[in-house]
């Protein structure tokens, strides 16, 4: 039921500190996927249409966040909270702080960047409003994630973003590579995402609140919980999955499969960049420890060595790009593990900065692939003359990359290096270590395509509309490596702040002195780097005789490994045998219920048995014989059925006797229908079930049917023999069937009225189950073998007359006071045993006797319209009938009724819910009619049929 | 008399599983048939056992409980639509394959050769 308090709390509560005059951060979070939307929209009108939508939408979300800018960069987070689903503590709740503002600025500002690049770099073949529309789904979702203050709600945004990449980085889903990427790319996040969902769950336990800002507020209790360690695990998995962080940077070189400018998009500004936001923005309540430090510190050094080492030795531009940022993030991960509110502020100028001159990298490798075709480094070089604004844009950004002054680079490479410096010598040396091969690879890429003689080709730069964003790009890198404070500073604090909870104050320069070490290890990298690149083809030598493990075939390995142990196992309890797999279930029932059973306590029931009596005990003797008859003589189909029918007799005298009147009707009905379906089955089918299993077999067979029974008998005993623990459900029904629903039947009240949404439903299986049946015997009709095999069967075997004139006489003089009797069992059936479900039966047997006694021929050409349309007026009526409350004003279904007294009748009872039944009652004919007569129509494609 | 409701529940639940571990089709939904009537019994019957008791107003005070008796008649008529799809499934492998062996390997004379 709908209790209007709930409904009363759906609106948004708007906590005092939102301003409306500004744009709410949930709208911030929806434009996106309403520019996927209307991008897809706009498809219809071209290309440009689609970009600018989606462009339009992006900056619409940017101008709305930067609104905010000036408050949240003094220090004000914007919030805005819906409830949801409070009953789960999942509230829609957003908020903006430092942190999310600056990654939200890079989503939504490199997305703007991207969409235009892409526009001009898509093939004109390819669907330009797909690719949008995928790509504004991605964009919303990581802006869900930096916006997001619930976890819930985070991790939602944060499974999103697995599959809206999956899609992009497959989207040339024609090439393997292609496939296999996404699906390697979709496998490790996706695993990584289920382990986050764990972790933050604890986290979730452990804070009392799936809030963000309040589980910040704990970090004492997180700290102190024997589940921390765990929690920090799972988290860090998730984490490290998504940003590629070793041992799970594998994914991340594969993922290049995809387009350029997704590459440039997810791989450097976003989609990597999660992991990250997640480190940064649980750092005031999981770092510190040691745990923290050795794993996340230790795995962001490792990645940040192997990431650069393997970058060094790669030929595809694409391929070095990759691995550098598998490196660069290894760089920020190390940064964020150590602790210090120095080193999140250096992790947080070099998240900007990275994404600010690597997604350039990729923009000019994507104008490099687009003018020459190729993408290996050793066919390129000396393109500096035919592509000079190319070159121009290169030199900035991987000048910046090799961590050269006065590019922004430079700045976080060498607070990195500081704040290396101030841990042990070792680590100091190995951060040096990655500073030196990062200027190494950038050098090299730098010369391998631009430098060297001029190779043959009639490359030349492209146009704006592929220079302009990387070109804006290199702007910024030139910008903020001058005047750091100015460009970077703000954004660079509000972020630090947010992330280590106190206030930071950045001091971001060029220059600290003499004294600084970092000057001298970014000399030293310097140096070692171009040392490097002079002994390049010795190393190059050495790496390439060193064996090397492969992590896709690895990968590959492992998962076919997995994928054929499922199936072994699948195929033990499921190999296609219908016995074998009823069996399993049946056992695995069993056995659990037998173990319940011999571990839990049970004791006698105490509710006094009914004293037997003779009738239903012969009943019971008939009923018994003939179900263990079934068992031995069911190889004789036509005597199994018979026998069946007996049971379902007997069956429907137990219900008559136990004070069920309806179930008795409805039982003996259903019985004759379902013995005529079974006999025209027995038409086709052979007579015979051949002796096939061994007596072993069937023994067995025998031994957990009878376990089952056993079971299933004494369960049904235990609750027999005791009184129900609750009061029961029904008796408000009872109380209410006349006051509530103008029944004197509660059974018919029930299904009409109280449970009618149930009865609806039920009507409606039982409309499409005739439907499929008709359906399948189209299907079986189109087929030549079956029809060969139909035209071979004759069916008319030793009977005589099959319309003997006596039968045919009496079943048409029947026909009126049948339909009448289902009238008056319709009519009744609100107060008195009946309704339409039993009504429906009765009529649709006198309607089928016609069929048995005349013929189909005879029978279908006498029908006014087809029994598809009896279901769908049943339907319709039951649909109708429950919408007409709506006119009302009352919810679907309610019913009404009153009392006329039209002369000379006695006084009539009107209720809606007699009109609903009324549906129940077509549907009931219908499906039968339509179940049976489809049958039949089989029988008219045999060798002996009608005509 | 619980006894004997028991009894037959445990009787037909036999029957039932056991003729839908039989190899041909039409065996399974003879057996579906008598697991049906098992479970319609055994949901009626949570409804304890009571005679004389319709649950009619007017014609008794205490009345047996209404509510299993509204589900077991919807059930038995859902029954008959799921028993008609799965003959008509039978009939339809039957009339294709030639065979109405519910494993692939039994009964078919073509998998045989």
């Amino acid at each position: 039921m709908n209790s209007p308090a709930r409904r009363a709390s759906l609106p948004a509560t708007i906590r005092p500190e939102e301003d409306p005059s500004r744009m709410s951060p949930a709208l911030i979070a929806a434009l996106p996927f309403l520019g996927a939307i209307l991008a897809a929209l706009a498809g219809w009108l071209g290309r440009g249409a689609a970009a600018l939508t989606a462009g339009a939408a992006t900056a619409l979300a940017l101008a709305g966040l930067l609104s905010h800018a000036p408050a949240i960069l003094n220090g004000t987070p914007v919030t805005a909270t819906f409830d949801w689903l409070p009953a789960l503590g999942m509230n829609a709740s957003f908020r903006i702080d430092g942190l999310g503002l600056m990654f939200a600025g890079l989503i939504l500002g490199i997305g703007l960047l991207i969409i235009l690049y892409a526009r001009f770099y898509l093939a004109p073949s390819e669907p330009m409003a797909r690719f949008l529309t995928c790509l504004m789904l991605f964009q919303g979702a990581m802006t869900g994630i930096v916006l997001s203050d619930n976890i819930l709600l985070l991790l939602v945004f944060w499974e999103l973003t697995s599959l809206s990449s999956f899609l992009l980085i497959g989207w040339w889903s024609h090439l393997p590579e292609g496939r296999q990427g996404a699906r390697m790319a979709l496998a490790v996040t996706g695993g990584g995402g289920i382990a986050l969902i764990a972790g933050m769950l604890i986290l979730g336990r452990i804070a009392g609140s799936h809030e963000l800002s309040v589980i910040l507020q704990s970090r004492e209790a997180i700290l102190a919980s024997p589940l921390y360690p765990l929690a920090l695990a799972l988290i860090l998995l998730g984490a490290f999955a998504k940003s590629a962080q070793f041992p799970f940077h594998f994914w991340l070189p594969h993922a290049m499969a995809a387009p350029t400018p997704v590459s440039a998009y997810l791989h450097s500004a976003t989609m990597v960049k999660a992991g990250l936001y997640l480190m940064a923005r649980l750092w005031p309540v999981l770092s510190g420890t040691a745990e923290w430090t050795v794993a996340v510190a230790g795995a962001g050094l490792l990645t940040m060595l192997l990431g650069a080492k393997v970058a060094l030795f790669r030929d595809d531009l694409k391929a070095i790009l990759a691995w550098s940022t598998v490196s660069h993030l290894g760089l920020i991960t190390f940064l964020l593990g150590l602790g210090t509110k120095a080193a999140a502020s250096a992790a947080m100028l070099h998240v900007l900065a990275h994404a600010s001159f690597k997604a350039a990298l990729f923009m000019v490798a994507g104008i490099v692939d687009h003018a020459t075709h190729i993408r290996d480094l050793r066919r390129l070089g000396g393109l500096r003359r035919a592509m000079p604004l190319t070159f121009v844009l290169a030199l900035v950004a991987a000048l910046s990359m090799a961590g050269i002054p006065p590019l922004n680079g430079f700045l976080s490479k060498e607070a990195m290096l500081e704040n290396a410096a101030l841990t042990t010598p070792l680590v100091a040396l190995l951060a040096l270590a990655g500073a030196l091969l990062s200027v190494a690879y950038s050098l090299r890429f730098l010369a391998g395509i631009f430098l060297g003689p001029p190779m043959e080709t009639r490359a030349h730069d492209p146009g704006p509309g592929l220079w302009l964003a990387p070109a804006l790009l290199v702007a910024i890198v030139i910008a903020s490596g001058l005047m750091p404070m100015a460009v970077f500073g703000p954004f660079v604090e509000a972020a630090a702040s947010a992330t280590t909870g106190t206030p930071v104050h950045a001091h971001i320069a060029l220059w600290h002195g003499l004294a600084s070490p970092a000057l001298w290890m970014s000399l030293a990298a310097l140096g070692g780097g171009l040392v490097l690149l002079g002994l390049y083809p010795r190393l190059r030598a050495v790496w390439e005789a060193a064996p090397l493990p492969e992590a896709k075939a690895v990968f590959e390995a492992t998962t076919d490994a997995l994928a054929r142990a499922c199936r072994r196992a699948t195929d033990l309890l499921n190999d296609g045998r219908l016995s074998r797999s009823i069996f399993a279930a049946t056992a695995v029932i069993v056995a659990l219920a037998a173990w319940a059973f011999l571990t839990g306590p049970h004791a006698a029931g105490n509710r006094p048995l009914l004293p037997l009596e003779f009738a239903p005990l012969a009943g019971w003797v008939l009923l018994t014989a003939a179900a263990i008859a079934t068992a031995f003589r069911h190889r004789n189909r036509v005597l199994a059925l018979l026998l069946t029918g007996i049971v379902g007799l007997m069956l429907s005298a137990a219900f008559a006797w136990a004070s069920a009147p309806d179930l008795a009707l409805t039982q003996i009905t259903v019985e004759v229908v379902t013995i005529l379906l079974m006999l025209l089955a027995l038409n086709f089918l052979p007579d015979e079930t051949p002796r096939e299993s061994t007596s072993l077999r069937r023994a067995r067979d025998a031994a957990l049917a009878a376990a089952a029974g056993i079971g299933a008998g004494l369960l049904a005993f235990a609750l027999m023999t005791r009184d129900p623990a609750f009061p029961r459900v029904s008796d408000y029904h009872w109380a209410q069937s006349k006051p509530g629903a103008g029944g004197t039947n509660a059974v018919n009240t029930i299904i009409v009225d109280f449970r009618g949404y149930d009865t609806y439903g039920e009507i409606t299986v039982l409309g499409i189950a005739a439907l499929v049946i008709f359906a399948l015997a189209a299907s079986v009709l189109s087929s030549r073998t079956a029809l060969d095999r139909l035209a071979g069967l004759k069916l008319a075997r030793n009977a005589g007359d099959p319309h003997p004139p006596m039968l045919v006489a009496a079943t048409r003089f029947l026909m009126p006071p049948a339909i009448l009797v289902g009238i008056f069992i319709y009519l009744r059936g609100h107060n008195l045993p009946g309704g339409g479900f039993v009504a429906g039966l009765v009529v649709s047997i006198a309607i089928l006797l016609q069929y048995i006694a005349s013929g189909f021929v005879w029978s279908e050409r006498r029908l006014r319209f087809g029994h598809q349309s009896l279901i769908g007026a049943g339907v319709l009526v039951a649909t109708l009938t429950g919408a007409a409350a709506w006119a009302m004003g009352w919810p679907f279904l309610t019913s009404g009724y009153t009392h006329i007294h039209p002369w000379p009748l006695d006084e009539v009872e009107l209720t809606t819910a007699a009109l609903f039944d009324l549906g129940v009652f077509l549907c009931v004919l219908g499906g039968v009619l339509l179940a049976l007569s489809t049958l039949s129509r089989l029988a008219q494609h045999t060798a002996d049929r009608e005509l | 008399m619980e006894v004997l409701f028991a009894l037959t529940i445990g009787l037909l639940t036999a029957v039932g599983i056991y003729l839908m571990l039989r190899l041909r089709s039409f065996p399974v939904i003879l057996g579906l048939t008598f697991l049906s009537y098992a479970v319609n019994l055994f949901i009626f019957s949570a409804g304890r056992l009571k005679t004389a008791a319709a649950p009619i107003v007017g014609t008794v005070e205490a009345p047996t409980d209404p509510l299993p008796q509204a589900l077991v008649l919807t059930a038995i008529v859902i029954s008959f639509g799921m028993t008609a799809v799965i003959v008509m499934m039978a009939l339809g492998a039957w009339l294709e394959l030639g065979h109405d062996g519910t494993d692939p390997a039994s009964g078919t004379p073509e998998d045989r050769g």
